[in-house]
This record gives structure tokens, C-alpha cells and sequence, in this order.
């Protein structure tokens, strides 16, 4: 068969600097999925926008072609004229990017926006475009193809949106679609949805699809072939089968390893032990009031959480898992102190297992800055998280003078320490933090928030910015000053993979609400919640015989009132947590 | 019509607004110790003139400046009756100038439309130069035509606007041929209006526009590329030339769109800024516009005459402000305003 795309010896650079793609060749057959797998840096994005010569005015391909295969026979896509470029750009080979929101333009309407690519490409009149619009809307399976057509961007959630740009991606019908990181910033069940509906799209229509992601689980349930790629060469490529099963280089193999996954063959865990308590959260509660738009209208309440119950263990890992929104992060600013829940909800901290319980919300100042010492934060942005203009000694020092704690020297002693203690060189104190690789930033991060030798580490998401190599570096060092120094984490994630491996005890949360609590074993090998079952099945996984399945994320990922009767619940009544077995909560009717 | 009732809403406010304002400026034009007639009473003492003391002493009374401040406020303003009857700003009656015992209407007058016309039309010459330079100096970045562009904005900026009118107006009238001063010929002040003297403040208009919106199509200029350099690497752009669109209808359609709000939202800075910024300019170029006699009224402390001037130019800011509200509110569907359907 002729292939539909050959990239051949593709070498790309930016300015005067070395290549960032180098001698990168590959062929996708028409109709088939072709994943271009790495980390960041690895030079996937740039080569698969150097087929449609989508690139900053400063690069340049320097060597090699691209061949794409038309009626008119073959295309030189490396060459061609611009004017004709243009003609192949969305009508023959559409592209679809990685935040939906940002790839559309919030001042026009969608349906403007999908079917300019008609009267581009088509010169379809107003009323021909609006009629396969709507057509192509139904397609990719939005419930109101008429209103969405007069929808603005910022109406539609995340996943909506990116179908919307899959829409508006497949209205020319293109014999090839690149996908860069398509569902890299969406929720987890969203995910699931959107690549089931790539997959559907792409078998009823025979287009072939570049899938360019750092995901190997997306790609075992994606792809035909995979080209792993790394530091702008490739690694490794070939039939999808094959490199997934048994992968040939120790660069694929290792990314393997580093991908957390959920347990193949999970047994049952054991309850936790609630013995000595660190921190507990009681009936915990927070309300925001969206003042109503006219003095007429009642406010909108939002029900950021209800009635949170939890308790983390001395020396463990309570994790909460949720999508964004469902009100992880409110839970976490308020175990901090940094916001007040409503009346009623109270937070109880124990420094000590001799000391006694305080509560967080109502101490006075001194005991403040003592709870402050003790619970520290680690970020998910390790770039935004460190001050540009701070030199790393001086971001871990300060703490301890805010705290008057130690002489200079010993602060600096201390600094030293704590670097190496979380993997990194005493003779970096004094560099600043852009002379360091997201990892890095994130140990130094890690290593600031124990300057003052707290007890309880709040983690949020300390891990989702990073490549899943790093990932797994840092969850390693997470667990092993666990158990070096004794602390206790709270750890928000919306990643259960990244769960099952750290935490003891986890809580999903939906809308506002704990609907399932369980050690994370149990929670794998006897989840009860549709949602929960949702979450697990819509993780994708590196392995090839463990397909997402569709029908469960479906079933749990849509509305509260979509699920099975005893698990409902709306804006004012809900069933209880109720306990199912030994620490295993399940929010249902029993 | 939504946007209908949002203007009204937006009229109603400015109102409210100007409300406000009036008492704000009245409360400060007599923050100074004394007023006109203390002071020329104090001289005439001085001096000995006992007859001029007594026609101050009745215009005090005359105008109810013996009266508390804040009945004098709502005496100007309106709301209450003064010694002659509900004679205020809401019904019309400006006030009387001291200064050039007059009412200030008429020592006004023609002035307040001249005003109007020669700052609209700095601030249409402001758009129309700012716009198509900073979409190119944005599109071409980093060539010679944005750095030609920027160059000559800023000296644009950089030049006293007095220097440049004074330098125009030799140069302008040496080889162009182009008038020297005032905003018409003389021999048409004081005619009706008709075609020839409508031709005449034309021309006259040329330099004035040219050298009171120079530094503000300049910045305004710098601003749009600024933005429009912001925009332009935005994924948003990325999908636009992912369809096939041509570069300049796609930098048209989605980035200047974007670009175009901060653009829309200086009118209202822009139309004070020029009246406060043109009172050197009119002085330097005989322009009869508002700003000389503002300057001349604060000196001499003339209440009613510095009053209404203030208050003008307060008008012709919310006037500015509100036009850009209700535009920006037309350009961008994100923003939100009164009983807007979601």
C-alpha cells in the first residue's frame, strides 16, 4: 500500500542552535494511528508541526522531505508554495491541539469557527456550511448541535470544546489528522470519552490520525504504530504490538517502568489503623456565594464540599482524588488553615502523639505560627512556585529567619543538607531556580517545605506538571522521606494511578462530596461507586490487553442523577457515607 | 434589544456620575481660601474705592455667595431656589463670569463646540494613524518597517507639542501654504455658517489635529503592537493557519479582534487627556478652544466660570468612557453586564 504520509530524514532547528528533530522518518498507511511518543523536549510537538509547516518564524527544516499522498498524486509537503500549502492545511490534513480553550477564539461564535473551514477550502455558502456544521456537531456528539452552533467558547466545559475542535478538525473530512496531546488537559473520564469518540470518528471515516502524546496508556489504546522519540531522534518504532509488549530499547522500557499504573490483579487491603491522629477533618464544609447578576435574582450558592469527614493516621498518605471542580483543593486550603469552612466544620491538628488536639480554625497568633511550622505545602507549578529572582539558598533559608529559627550558618548548614537529603548538590545554593529542569525544581520545592521540619505535608498534585519519568523520581523521594522523617501527607491528585502508589487511605470526591473511601487496594479490587469504577476504567494503562472501557466511564462520569438509584444525590439531599466493610465508606443507600 | 437597555443602564449611571462630579468639583474650586469678590473687595479697600466696594458687596448677594456652601452648591447645580429662582445648571443658566463680567455662556460659547470638533478630530486622527501602523509594525516585528515606525512614534512622543505646532506652522506655511493660527479666517467669526467657512476651519483644523494627536497616536500605536505581538502567539492563531486561513485575513479576523479591546477602552482616557494636554497647544496656536479660559479661571478664582469648564470636561470623559463601555460590551461576548441573558 502507498503510504498516505512519508516524513523522510526530517531534520528541524531553531536559529543557529542544533537540531531539535534530527533524521526522523516514518510512514503512516491510510486510515491508520500512528502515536509519536516522548517527554517534553523530545522534539514530538515540533516534528509533527513541521508537516504542516506550522512553526515559529525562526525554525527551519533542514533536511529531509514530506510526502503527502492526494489524488493529484504525491505532494511535497516540505517545499510547496505557500498558497498551496494553505490548500492543504485543514482540507487534507487537519491538526487539533492540546488546550481546547485556548485553540479557539473566545470572540466568535463556534459555529463560525468550524465552518469557516468550509468557505476556506469549499466556498460553501452560509447555508451549505451551516447545515454540515450542525451535521458534523451531531457527529462528535454534542446533545444541542443548534445551540452550540451559537455557543461562544467560554459556554462549553473542557471536553465539549475539544470536541468542537475535533469538529471542527473533521468537517473538510482530512485523510489525516495530527493530534498534539488532544486530551492532555482534560479530566480523566473526559479523556475517555473524547479518544472513544477519535476512535469511532476515525472508523467511519477511514482518516488517518498522528497522535503526539507523552501517555504510553493512551497510546496502548490508540495506536496502530508507535515512534518513541527522544532528545529529537528516534528510539524506537514499529508496529504497535510488538513495542508495546515487548519493547526493544532500554529508553521505551524505562519509560514503562516510570508510568504509575493501576494494579493488573488488585487484592483486597486492609483496614487502616486510626489510632493516633495528626489531623482530622470534622463535617467539614464551604460555601461560596455567587452574588446574583440583578438585585432581583437570588445569589448562587456553590457547594464547594459538604460534610467532609477525614482522618489522616500519624506517618501516612491520605490521598483525595477528584476532576477539577470537584473540590479537592478547597478540602486542602482548609486542612491548611488557609481558608475558614463554614460554621460547624472544624479541622483538629496533633502535632505529637502526646500533645493535645488543636483546632485549626480558632487558635491565636502564637499557636498559629507553630501550626504553620508544622504543616508546610509542596506546589504543582515547580515553576511558578519558586521566586525567579530568589537564589535557592535564600528561598530555603527564608523560612527559618521568617521563624527566627538557628544562625545563619546553621540556616545554611541546614539548606545544604535538605538538598542532598532530596537528591540534589549543596554546591547549587547558589544558583537560581531557571537553572533547573521541572524536577529539580520540584526537590527544591520539597526541600524548602521541610526547612522548618514540619510534621504534615500538604502535596497538590506535586506531581501532574512533570514528565512521567521525573513522576516517578518524585513519588520516590515522596516515599522515601515518608519514612525517613516521619511525616504524614496529604495528597491531592486527579491521577488514581499516581494514588495507588502512594497513599494508605484514599477519598474520591465528586461535586463537593466524598463518595467513596477506601485503602487504595480495596478501592481497585471492590470499588462500589459508578464513579469510582469510572475513574479506574477511564485510566488509560500501558498495557494492550486492558482497553478503557467505555461503557463503565459513561455510566459514572455523567451527571449525579444519571447514576443508579441508591447513589443519587442533588443539591440538597444525599445519601450518607455509609461503612460497607472494614475502612471502606461508600456515600449510597444501603 | 439587550444592549439597548445596557446603554440606557450606562446612561443612567453616567448621570449619577455626574452628579457626583459636580459636587467634587465644587467642593474643590472653593478649597482656596476666598473667592473672586473677597479678594477684589479686599483690593478695593486697599485702595479706597468705597463705591466698587458696594457693587461687589451687592453682586455677593446677587449670587448668593453669602450664603452656606452647601446652598450655594445647590443653588448652582439647581435644586434649590437662589435670590432670582430655580436658576441653575439643570436649567441652563451657567453662571456669571466676574472675571469678564459677562455669563459665562457667552464667553463660552462658541468655544465649547470648538473644543469638541478639534478634539474629535485629533482623536479620529489618533485612530486612523495608530491603527494601520501598529497592525504593521506588529505583522512585519523585527524588520525595518517596525523599527522605521516605532522610531518616528517615539519622537512623536518624545517632541513638546508646542515645539511641533511652533514648527509646523513655519514650515506648514512657508511651502504648504497652510494658515497661522486661530480656527478660521477672521473674516468668517461671527458669520453664519456657510461652505467657505466651513473649508476654512478645515484647513485651519490641520495643524492643531496634527500636533495635539501626534504623542497620542504614537503611544496608542506602540500599544496595539505590543498587544497584537501578545496575540499573535496564541494557540488560537495556530488553529487559524491549521484551517488553511490566509495570514492577513486570519490576523484580522482573530488577533486584531482581540488586540482591539484595549483600543476601544482608551477612548474614554483619550478625550480628557487631550483637553487638559491642548491648553499650551491653544495658547501657542491662538485656538479659541476651552483650555486658555479654564486657565484664566482658576488663576482669578472665577467660581461659575471654572465650575462649568470642569464640569465640561467631566462631561465630555463619561460621555468618552460610556461610548467605550457600550462598544467593548458590543466587540466582546465575555463580558457581562446588567441582565444579560446566559
Amino acid at each position: 500500500m502507498i503510504p498516505l504520509l512519508a516524513v523522510e530524514d526530517l531534520s528541524v532547528g531553531f536559529g543557529k542552535g542544533e537540531a531539535v528533530v534530527q533524521n526522523v522518518s516514518f510512514e503512516v498507511l491510510p486510515g491508520e494511528t500512528l502515536a509519536l511518543v516522548g517527554e517534553s523536549g523530545s522534539g514530538k510537538t515540533v516534528t509533527c508541526r513541521a508537516i504542516l509547516r506550522i512553526l515559529p518564524k525562526i525554525a527551519q527544516i533542514r533536511t529531509g522531505r514530506v510526502l503527502l499522498n492526494t489524488p493529484e498524486g504525491a505532494v511535497e509537503l516540505s517545499t510547496i508554495g505557500d498558497r498551496k500549502m494553505r490548500k492543504i492545511r485543514g482540507d487534507q490534513v487537519a491538526m487539533i491541539f492540546q488546550e481546547p480553550m485556548r485553540s479557539l477564539s473566545p470572540l466568535h461564535r463556534i459555529g463560525n469557527q468550524v465552518g469557516e473551514v468550509l468557505f476556506l477550502h469549499e466556498g460553501a455558502s452560509e447555508k451549505q456550511a451551516r447545515r454540515a456544521v450542525l451535521e458534523t456537531f451531531e457527529q462528535v456528539g454534542f446533545p444541542n448541535p443548534e445551540r452550540t452552533y451559537r455557543s461562544y467558547p467560554f459556554e462549553l466545559s473542557g471536553g465539549m470544546q475539544q470536541r468542537a475542535m475535533i469538529a471542527m478538525a473533521m468537517i473538510a473530512k482530512p485523510d489525516l489528522l495530527i493530534a498534539d496531546e488532544p486530551t492532555t488537559a482534560l479530566d480523566v473520564t473526559t479523556q475517555a470519552q473524547v479518544l472513544g469518540l477519535i476512535k469511532d470518528l476515525q472508523r467511519d471515516t477511514g482518516m488517518a490520525m498522528i497522535l503526539v502524546t507523552h501517555d504510553l496508556g493512551v497510546v496502548a489504546n490508540m495506536a496502530d504504530k508507535v515512534v518513541v522519540m527522544h532528545k529529537g531522534r528516534v528510539m524506537e518504532s514499529g508496529d504497535a504490538e510488538p513495542v508495546l509488549r515487548s519493547p526493544a530499547h532500554a529508553y521505551t522500557q524505562q519509560l514503562f517502568d516510570a508510568a504509575p499504573t493501576i494494579p493488573a490483579t488488585p487484592k483486597p487491603g486492609s483496614a487502616l489503623v486510626e489510632d493516633d491522629l495528626i489531623l482530622q477533618l470534622k463535617s467539614v464544609a464551604k460555601t461560596y456565594v455567587l452574588r446574583a447578576s440583578s438585585m432581583f435574582k437570588p445569589d448562587v450558592l456553590i457547594h464547594a464540599a459538604r460534610g467532609v469527614d477525614l482522618k489522616l493516621p500519624r506517618g501516612k498518605t491520605l490521598a483525595i482524588v477528584g476532576e477539577s471542580g470537584s473540590g479537592k483543593t478547597t478540602v486542602a486550603r482548609i486542612a491548611l488553615g488557609a481558608e475558614p469552612p463554614d460554621p460547624g466544620g472544624e479541622v483538629l491538628f496533633r502535632a505529637t502523639p502526646q500533645s493535645d488536639a488543636i483546632a485549626v480554625h480558632s487558635m491565636s497568633k502564637d499557636a498559629r505560627r507553630a501550626f504553620q511550622r508544622q504543616a508546610q505545602m509542596v506546589f504543582q507549578d515547580p515553576y511558578s512556585s519558586l521566586s525567579p529572582r530568589m537564589r535557592v539558598q535564600e528561598a530555603m533559608t527564608e523560612p527559618l529567619e521568617i521563624h527566627g529559627i538557628g544562625s545563619r550558618s546553621d540556616q545554611k548548614e541546614k539548606a545544604a543538607q535538605l538538598l542532598q537529603q532530596v537528591g540534589l548538590s549543596p554546591d547549587m545554593l547558589l544558583r537560581f531556580p531557571h537553572a533547573f529542569s521541572g524536577g529539580q525544581r520540584q526537590r527544591l520545592s520539597i526541600a524548602r517545605a521541610l526547612m522548618l521540619e514540619p510534621s504534615l505535608l500538604v502535596c497538590d498534585e506535586p506531581t501532574s506538571a512533570l514528565d512521567v519519568s521525573v513522576q516517578e523520581q518524585i513519588l520516590t523521594l515522596l516515599e522515601s522521606i515518608r519514612d525517613e522523617m516521619n511525616l504524614s501527607y496529604l495528597f491531592i491528585s486527579h491521577d488514581l494511578a499516581v494514588v495507588a502508589r502512594i497513599a494508605d487511605e484514599v477519598a474520591v470526591m465528586r461535586q463537593g462530596l466524598v463518595v467513596e473511601q477506601a485503602p487504595p487496594d480495596t478501592l481497585f479490587y471492590n470499588s462500589k461507586h459508578p464513579y469510582t469504577k469510572a475513574l479506574i476504567a477511564a485510566q488509560p494503562t500501558p498495557d494492550i490487553d486492558r482497553p478503557i472501557d467505555l461503557k463503565l466511564v459513561a455510566q459514572g462520569a455523567g451527571d449525579p442523577d444519571t447514576w443508579p438509584e441508591e447513589f443519587r444525590f442533588d443539591k440538597t439531599t444525599m445519601p450518607t457515607l455509609t461503612q460497607l466493610e472494614p475502612g471502606h465508606k461508600v456515600r449510597c443507600y444501603v | 434589544m439587550v444592549i439597548l437597555r445596557y446603554a440606557l443602564y450606562r446612561f443612567g449611571t453616567m448621570l449619577l456620575t455626574l452628579l457626583v462630579v459636580s459636587a467634587l468639583v465644587f467642593i474643590i474650586i472653593n478649597l482656596p481660601p476666598g473667592d473672586y469678590l473677597s479678594n477684589q473687595i479686599a483690593e478695593l479697600r486697599a485702595t479706597g474705592q468705597s463705591a466698587g466696594v458696594a457693587k461687589a458687596e451687592f453682586l455677593r448677594t446677587e449670587y448668593a455667595l453669602d450664603r452656606p456652601l452647601y446652598q450655594q452648591y445647590l443653588i448652582w447645580v439647581g435644586f434649590i431656589p437662589g435670590p432670582h429662582g430655580f436658576s441653575g445648571l439643570i436649567q441652563g443658566n451657567f453662571g456669571w463670569s466676574f472675571e469678564f463680567d459677562n455669563p459665562v455662556a457667552e464667553i463660552v460659547g462658541d468655544t465649547l463646540w470648538l473644543t469638541v470638533l478639534v478634539n474629535v478630530a485629533a482623536v479620529l486622527f489618533v485612530y486612523v494613524i495608530a491603527l494601520p501602523l501598529g497592525v504593521i509594525a506588529a505583522a512585519r516585528s523585527r524588520t525595518w518597517v517596525d523599527y522605521t515606525t516605532a522610531f518616528v512614534g517615539y519622537l512623536g512622543l518624545a517632541t513638546p507639542n508646542f515645539l511641533l505646532a511652533l514648527i509646523m506652522f513655519y514650515y506648514g506655511h512657508k511651502y504648504f501654504d497652510i494658515p497661522i493660527g486661530g480656527l478660521m479666517d477672521p473674516v468668517f467669526e461671527g458669520e453664519p455658517m456657510s461652505w467657505e467657512k466651513t473649508k476654512s476651519i478645515l484647513v485651519h483644523l490641520i495643524v492643531p489635529t496634527f500636533v495635539i494627536g501626534t504623542s497620542g497616536a504614537a503611544g496608542m500605536m506602540q500599544r496595539l503592537r505590543a498587544n497584537l505581538l501578545d496575540e499573535l502567539g496564541k494557540p488560537y492563531v495556530e488553529t487559524a493557519i491549521a484551517k488553511g486561513m490566509r495570514p492577513s485575513r486570519m490576523l484580522v479576523k482573530y488577533p486584531l479582534r482581540m488586540a482591539f479591546n484595549p483600543f476601544v477602552a482608551d477612548i474614554g482616557n483619550l478625550l480628557p487627556a487631550m483637553v487638559s494636554g491642548s491648553v499650551l497647544v491653544s495658547v501657542v496656536l491662538g485656538l479659541q478652544t476651552i483650555g486658555p479660559t479654564l486657565l484664566t479661571a482658576l488663576k482669578t478664582q472665577d467660581l461659575f466660570l471654572s465650575g462649568f469648564v470642569l464640569m465640561f470636561v467631566a462631561l465630555l470623559t463619561l460621555i468618552g468612557t460610556m461610548i467605550s463601555d457600550v462598544l467593548l460590551v458590543i466587540l466582546d461576548p465575555r463580558i457581562q453586564y446588567e441582565g444579560r441573558e446566559t
